[in-house]
């Protein structure tokens, strides 16, 4: 078979990473496979469970439905990302406090969809916070230990920000 | 166990049992630090994708690999005959379900494939990409069989799947007690209806997955998998490989849900060990999600008729259960699918006091995919025709359902109590358990509602569903069938010089958060600060033999056998500490990681301190004294074959009668596991079983057609609950400890799974009741609403 590899660039966690890419491998088996960047995970490989969800450009995507070589130029955060700059800090520890996860294969995805939501519905109610994360599934946890970790997230920020007006 | 750890009604006292205690081991997975077996990269390892087949049932012809082989990165195309060389072939029954029959499974298919999905044959390739490449490039031939997808049809026996075993009957089983039949003719009212239930299936997000290490200089293979009994699996992969047990190591890293899904022996998986052995070199196997759906055990497709009889009075005199399962072309090895229909016979009617009883059970083989034990196995089922057809005697005598239960539950003082099925209960809480649970949900206030809200066209609805649970079994669930699977746990502590203590359990953690109770239990039985308590699971190499986790017995069993080694190694501790202090034993404890004086609490000793002592200066001891920081100690429960709990749940929904859509308001549940280490643990246990069963009550259904193909077999068209459609879930306790052990702790991981469908279905048909329409069949689907209601 020809090698229709691409030389491609990407910015991966902040850092400029360039590798030969075959044009059908994904995002994620990219992540995944070459980078070493398990922590994301696939769990459907169809765009359905958000096991996989990492960031690109700053928007949330399904790391299954996306190719590697279509993130050329692009930023792409994952878990490890996050997690080591600190940016999702609190809510790993809500989450942890609340125990909302049980055997954690969504929960990169899940603290994905939710620091998304964070950044960009500061004030959502709780029946918003299910509706964010209903692309993402959790088969642990029934859910409502998730939002309550949100909840006490954007909680807590809305009271910082008061008390800094 | 020291007084003030726990108080004998199970309450908390000030150690870490009874504490909300964060898991550890929850750090990792939140920062995407896990290790699940798909993570492991090992030299030289390979990949393994499988050719299956597409269809139901179908002689193979011709398999032809020549293309396949000549594919780039492929080491391997290989068929059944080839792997039955490295891996014998299993039928899978049990000598306690008499009569239990089924045919030779193979790892990879040989001349047969009996569903849709089976294996027939295996490529490994340097990559999964390219293994799956070459896999298209297999060119098979089948000769068409007849199929059998319905259980009546297999039941009835017109085409017969394996022809060596006569008919299409695995297991069937009757019980009665006598008398049922003037118990009908007695009453005053009997009520009768049939109950469906469609298959589901875990969709554990993370899929199956196994990577097998051959070792040929040592012929030793070890075995990283996604399982939930390492023990098992290494015994299995043992026999059937023929390599010594004590040469199989199987490792269970961090493992992305299970719930029964992954305590099986599945043919993929044997197979990609067996094809380490013979390539001698790391395969690996990760089950894609179309895989999942075709060959992780279904469950739970059953019809069921139940009668009651009862009195006027509102007195349940008996029941009649007629229950019909099927389980794919074998019974599932080495648990036999034999167990859920067996517990539906056992577990119906099971929280209440009538006398008579009379069940039979047809458990037959059909060319679908496999089922076998699912979280909760068997309760579901039986909790829901329990509860539905109480709620209709109810309905029909004009009682409350809340009083009707009242009246017919096991009253609370009457323990020990066998039920009409012979299960045999220490103790259980169902009427503390419904007063509880009327006063949590304020069931007044809501029935006083529904009604309101009825006459403004807002259907409403409040199920209650009562439930016994199995948990902690004893060797008469698998052993004493023959299985090799322990029903006993170990826990080994050990003492480290720094005072820490490293807890080696042969029970294994799936995120339920047993490695974190283990830790709290460990510290209190110990006497050290939970930091300093490190917790090893999930190894054959480095735990004692245990049985794993299943039928919810890691907390009471495993935490049992941790408390108990604990405690021996606090006593061994302070032999030291004597020798050092040149005192007796008895005049000194371990507390907060200080050895101290027994009646004052004065620090002695830091823990740390007797660590430097015992293992480097051990020459500063009496001649004649050995120190020994390691201990191990097992548990197996006896007395009861099970240590039964019980529980209560409720559902509140609203039905859209115009659309048959289905809002679920609210849930709670009370239920007793006895003492409880970690209430938020548990309360999150609770809560994924409830969605889990409202999953299977409202939307989960692997849908076969006539043919036995599997038509939704994808995550986009197999629905499961998502956040936005779940409803918050209010959870109480009653606290009954078992007097089995010390710990006191029963199950919990399946209660919410078992009773959440029964509650969810009479919350529906209590909203459906001014239309005198009911749902009968799950998952309760709008469109089975809507033909119930007559608008379809």
């Amino acid at each position: 078979m020809m090698d229709h590899a691409v030389e491609t660039t990407l910015i991966v966690n902040g850092t400029p990473t360039t590798r030969r890419i075959q044009p059908r491998q994904h995002l994620i088996d990219f992540l995944r496979e070459e980078l070493g960047l398990t922590g994301s995970h696939t769990g459907c490989e169809h765009g359905v469970c958000g096991a996989c969800t990492v960031r690109v450009d700053g928007r949330i995507v399904r790391g299954c439905l996306m190719l590697a070589v279509q993130a050329a130029g692009k930023c792409v955060d994952t878990i490890e990302g996050l997690s080591d700059s600190g940016e999702i800090a609190e809510l790993q520890r809500a989450f942890h406090e609340r125990n909302a996860l049980q055997c954690g294969f969504c929960t990169p995805g899940m603290l994905m969809a939710a620091q998304d939501l964070i950044v960009k519905k500061p004030h959502a109610t709780r029946d918003e916070i299910r509706d964010h994360l209903s692309g993402n599934y959790c088969r642990c946890t029934g859910y409502q230990a998730i939002v309550d970790a949100i909840e006490t997230v954007l909680k807590a920020k809305q009271l910082a920000a008061d008390e800094r007006r | 166990m020291n007084a003030d750890k726990i108080k004998s009604d199970g309450t908390p006292g000030t150690g870490y049992i009874g504490q909300s205690v964060p898991r550890a081991n929850a750090k990792r997975l939140l920062q995407g630090r896990g290790i699940y077996t798909d993570d492991l990269r090992l030299p030289r390892i390979a990949h393994v994708a499988f050719f299956r087949s597409p269809h139901a049932h179908a002689r193979i012809t011709k398999l032809d690999f020549a293309r396949a082989r000549g594919m780039p990165g492929v080491i391997a195309v290989v068929d059944g005959k080839a792997v039955a060389e490295y891996c014998k072939p299993w039928v899978a029954v049990l000598a306690h379900l008499k009569g239990i029959k089924s045919a030779p499974q193979h790892a990879i298919a040989i001349d047969r494939a009996c569903w849709q999905g089976e294996a027939v044959a295996a490529v490994v390739a340097e990559s999964r990409a390219q293994a799956e490449d070459a896999a298209d490039l297999i060119e098979a031939q089948w000769e068409e069989l007849p199929v059998v997808v319905d259980m009546a049809d297999a039941l009835a026996g017109k085409y017969v799947i394996h022809s060596d075993l006569g008919d299409n009957i695995c297991f069937t089983r009757e019980l009665d007690t006598g008398e049922v039949d003037a118990a009908f003719a007695a009453a005053d009212v009997v009520v009768e209806e049939t109950y469906e239930f469609g298959r589901h299936t875990g969709v554990t997000l993370e899929g199956r997955a196994l990577l097998a290490d051959y070792n040929a200089a040592e012929n030793s293979l070890t075995v990283y998998h996604s399982t939930q009994a390492p023990h098992m699996m290494q015994d299995i992969i043992s026999r059937h490989l023929d390599i010594p047990e004590g040469n199989v190591r199987v490792i269970a890293k961090d493992v992305g849900g299970s719930y029964g899904i992954k305590v099986h022996v599945y043919p993929d998986e044997m197979a990609t060990a067996a094809l380490a052995v013979m390539l001698k070199r790391p395969v690996k196997f990760i089950a894609d999600r179309l895989e999942s759906f075709l060959t992780d055990i279904h469950a739970r497709e059953h019809k069921a008729k139940l009668r009651l009889a009862c009195t006027r009075a509102g007195d349940i005199l008996a029941f009649d259960l007629d229950d019909l399962t099927g389980i794919g072309p074998y019974s599932v090895y080495p648990r036999t699918s034999g167990i859920e229909g067996n517990q539906v016979v056992n577990l119906t009617g099971g929280p209440y006091k009538h006398k008579q009883y009379r069940a039979k059970l047809n458990v037959v083989f059909t060319n679908k995919n496999v089922t076998c034990q699912y979280r909760a196995v068997g309760h579901p089922i039986a909790v829901s025709i329990t509860e539905c057809i109480v709620d209709l005697a109810a309905e029909k005598l004009g009682m409350d359902p809340a009083e009707f239960r009242r009246r017919n539950l096991i009253p609370d003082d009457a323990y020990p109590y066998t039920s009409a099925a012979g299960m045999k209960f220490e103790k259980l809480s169902h009427h503390q358990t419904l007063d509880k649970l009327l006063a949590l949900m304020d069931y007044k206030k809501l029935r006083s509602e529904q009604e309101a809200l009825r006459k403004k066209g807002i259907y409403r609805g409040i199920g209650l569903a009562a439930m016994i649970e199995v948990t902690n079994p004893s060797p008469a669930f698998y052993g004493v069938g023959g299985a090799r699977i322990s029903a006993q746990d170990g826990a080994t502590l050990r003492f480290e010089p720094t005072g820490m203590v490293t807890c080696m359990v042969s029970v294994t953690e799936q995120g339920q958060g047993t490695e974190g109770i283990f830790a709290q239990i460990a510290a209190d039985a110990v006497g050290v600060s939970i930091d300093k308590v490190r917790v090893i699971t999930g190894d054959t190499g480095t735990t004692p033999y245990g049985g794993g986790t299943w039928a919810s017995r890691g907390a009471g069993i495993g935490g049992e056998a941790v408390l108990q080694s604990g405690k021996a190694l606090r006593a061994h501790i302070l032999e030291v500490a004597a020798a050092i202090l040149q005192t007796g034993g008895e005049m000194l404890d371990v507390r907060n990681d200080s050895v101290v004086d027994v009646r004052t609490g004065e620090a002695k000793l830091a823990l740390a301190e007797v660590g430097r002592i015992a293992y480097f200066r051990p020459d500063t001891l009496p001649m004649d004294f050995q120190s020994e920081l390691v201990v191990t100690r097992h548990y197996t429960p006896r007395g009861y074959g099970f240590a039964f709990t019980n529980g209560m749940q409720a559902s509140l929904v609203e039905v859209d009668t115009e659309t048959g859509f289905v809002k679920l308001l609210k849930h709670w549940c009370v239920e007793d596991c006895g003492t409880i280490i970690n209430p938020q643990l548990v309360d999150e246990q609770i809560r994924g079983g409830i969605v889990q069963g409202i999953g299977g009550a409202l939307f989960e259904h692997c849908i076969y057609s006539p043919e036995g193909q599997l038509v939704n077999g994808n995550m986009a068209e197999y629905l499961v609950p998502m956040a936005g459609e779940m409803p918050d879930i209010a959870i109480a306790h009653v606290v009954t400890p078992t007097k089995t052990s010390e710990l006191g702790a029963k199950g919990a991981g399946e209660a919410g799974t078992a009773g959440a469908p029964g509650a969810v279905m009479n919350a529906i048909n209590d909203a459906l009741r001014p239309f005198k329409a009911r749902v009968t069949a799950q998952p309760v689907t709008p469109e089975r609403i809507l033909k119930a209601l007559g608008k379809v």
